[in-house]
């Protein structure tokens, strides 16, 4: 496999196009949005979501950006759906500790599912932040429910 | 050699960078618009200047200080003679964005009253007017915008058309009696295309308004003759003209150099100072404070007359040889649109563009992998690529040293750009 197919797998190139939980759920009491921005690029992500007892419920997005950042968005989506929060802030750490490894830690299919497809990310440092804007705004969100 | 002709081919030869490989391809370096390459001349100069005079300047009775002094005011005479300048109305800086910064913070200064009655006559006042181009990159659009903050003066924009040009009877109407400073580049680093400067400068100097020019993108381009274009200020940066990092030039016109107070404060720009205050150098040490980027000038220097070497008309006709070939390949694929694709205007060799349902990112990381280096982003320009309803662009730009070889590159990676990511199946 090439550099440039280990980067854009099917599967990431799948979400871009397919992007899961993209269009944001009305706004309201118990929900929690949070905007990122990528200045470098101008990628944009605003994520938005509930927390109910411990769990996220209803992950929905909206943004712009290239097939990293959204696809990322998608995968994070649909995996953090119905997870408990302590979980995800856990989750969120480990996908960061990946991607900044430059390679040296891959993303677990167990763990990450979809996301996985985002291990070939780490050896590309210039575009590790595409790949977390969406993590950053579960972070962010998180922090803020 | 000033003959209209040049061999990017044999050129490649005095350039060590252009000879790697990047991704196991030869590399197709087309990002010179953000930093260029430099010739060996360069590097030895730089080189030279370290292993035998390196030594602190303007100070010290030794013979390296002496030595290294004469080099660095020889490196100003020959940097000011590439613009069409004399020594003293060349102020050395650490880039272009330090140039602008100190237009105007030393403009800020005279609106504080700092720098006398020569300089209160370029005081603004609130009410006042600083007019900018839509198409500027950020170093020449924030520190306007902070100026304007600062005095209570207000910014005003000249908008760019969609075909990337500037429309002088648009520039007439705004610029007026309240004009203080007009701010534009030379070429933008998106559009490539050469504005009107003569006619803005004659424009702002109408008004009573100082132009201040960004000449990054020309520079290494175009011959340049910054007094006979008229303006009052200028900047340009090393890197971007086959010279160093962390060095730039400011050139003033003498009789406003003279009426700026300074910018940055300090040592080597002063003549006697007591605890209470201190009386400045003239011009250009007036601006020069603190230790300056000395063996980069000298390296800058060797860089313009490398430059002066091939001829800037000889380096200008071989842009537009490739500019022509990059927009017509660039046009004939699917999906591509060009930034300020126009005829109408002198260009350099630098082609902004956006490949539908790709995003600009992705494309960049693509070309990449085939060995080609662009530049994708908003290229420090966010208003101009909002005006054309875009986040994101991919720019390709040239130099002396790129070959008509590398554009076909370009072309043909730009090509497979669709299929692969499955846009507009």
């Amino acid at each position: 496999m090439s550099g440039l197919e280990s980067l854009y797998q099917e599967l990431i190139l799948d979400h871009a196009k397919h992007p899961r939980g993209f269009g944001l759920a009305p706004d309201g009491d118990d929900a929690t949005s949070s905007h990122q921005r990528n200045p470098v690029c101008g990628d944009e992500i605003t994520l938005r979501l509930r927390v109910d007892g411990d769990g996220i419920r209803d992950v929905t997005w909206e943004g712009a950006g290239c097939s990293i950042s959204q696809s990322s968005a998608s995968m994070l989506a649909e995996l953090a759906e119905g997870m408990p929060r302590d979980e995800a802030s856990a989750l969120i750490g480990r996908f960061r500790d990946a991607l900044r490894s430059r390679g040296a830690i891959p993303l677990d299919e167990e763990e990450f599912g979809d996301a996985a497809a985002l291990s070939g990310v780490s050896r590309y440092t210039a575009r590790v932040k595409c790949a977390m804007l969406a993590w950053v705004a579960l972070e962010d969100a998180l922090a803020r429910a | 050699m000033t003959a209209a002709t040049l061999d990017a081919v044999a050129l490649r030869a005095d350039f060590p960078i252009l000879g790697e490989r990047v991704n196991g391809r030869p590399l197709v370096y087309l990002d010179s618009a953000a930093t260029s390459q430099r010739p060996r001349a360069v590097l030895d100069a730089e080189l030279d200047f370290l292993t035998r005079a390196n030594s602190a300047v303007h100070r010290g009775a030794h013979t390296l200080a002496a030595e290294a002094t004469e080099l660095f005011e020889d490196a100003r005479a020959a940097v000011a003679a590439f613009v069409g300048a004399r020594p003293d109305d060349l102020v050395w800086t650490h880039g272009a964005t330090e140039g602008l910064n100190l237009a105007a913070y030393a403009l800020g200064n005279a609106s504080l009253g700092r720098g006398g009655a020569r300089a209160s006559a370029l005081a603004l006042r609130p009410g006042d007017e600083i007019v900018v181009t839509e198409a500027e990159h950020h170093a020449n659009l924030i520190p306007w915008q902070e100026l304007a903050a600062r005095t209570g003066a207000v910014l005003r924009h000249l908008p760019v058309q969609d075909d990337g040009t500037l429309d002088l009877a648009d520039a007439a109407g705004l610029i007026g009696e309240r004009t203080r400073v007009v701010a534009f580049a030379h070429v933008s680093n998106v559009l490539g295309v050469v504005n009107p400067v003569a006619e803005l400068a004659a424009l702002a100097r109408a008004a009573g308004a100082l132009s201040v020019l960004d000449a990054c993108q020309s520079a290494p381009h175009l011959p340049l003759d910054l007094p006979a274009l008229g303006v009052d200020l200028a900047v340009f940066s090393g890197h971007k003209m086959l010279g160093p990092y962390g060095v730039g030039g400011l050139y003033g016109r003498a009789e406003v150099l003279e009426a700026l107070p300074p910018f940055l404060t300090g040592g080597s720009m002063i003549t006697t100072v007591t605890l209470d205050s201190a009386e400045y150098l003239p011009p250009p040490q007036r601006f020069e404070a603190g230790t300056q980027p000395v063996s980069q000038a000298v390296a800058l220097a060797a860089a313009t007359r490398y430059l002066d070497g091939v001829g800037l008309d000889a380096v200008h006709a071989h842009e537009r040889r490739l500019e022509r070939r990059m927009r017509d390949g660039l046009r004939g694929i699917p999906g591509v649109r060009l930034l300020g694709d126009t005829d109408a205007a002198d260009r350099v060799a630098l082609v902004a563009f956006d490949v539908d349902g790709v995003h600009a990112h992705d494309v960049g990381q693509f070309l990449d992998a085939r060995g080609v280096a662009v530049r994708v982003g908003h290229h420090c320009a966010q208003p101009l690529h909002r005006r054309f309803g875009l986040t994101a662009s991919v720019r390709a730009s040239a130099a002396l040293y790129t070959s008509e070889e590398d554009v076909d590159l370009l072309l043909e990676a730009v090509s497979g750009v669709r299929a692969f990511f499955g846009a507009g199946a």
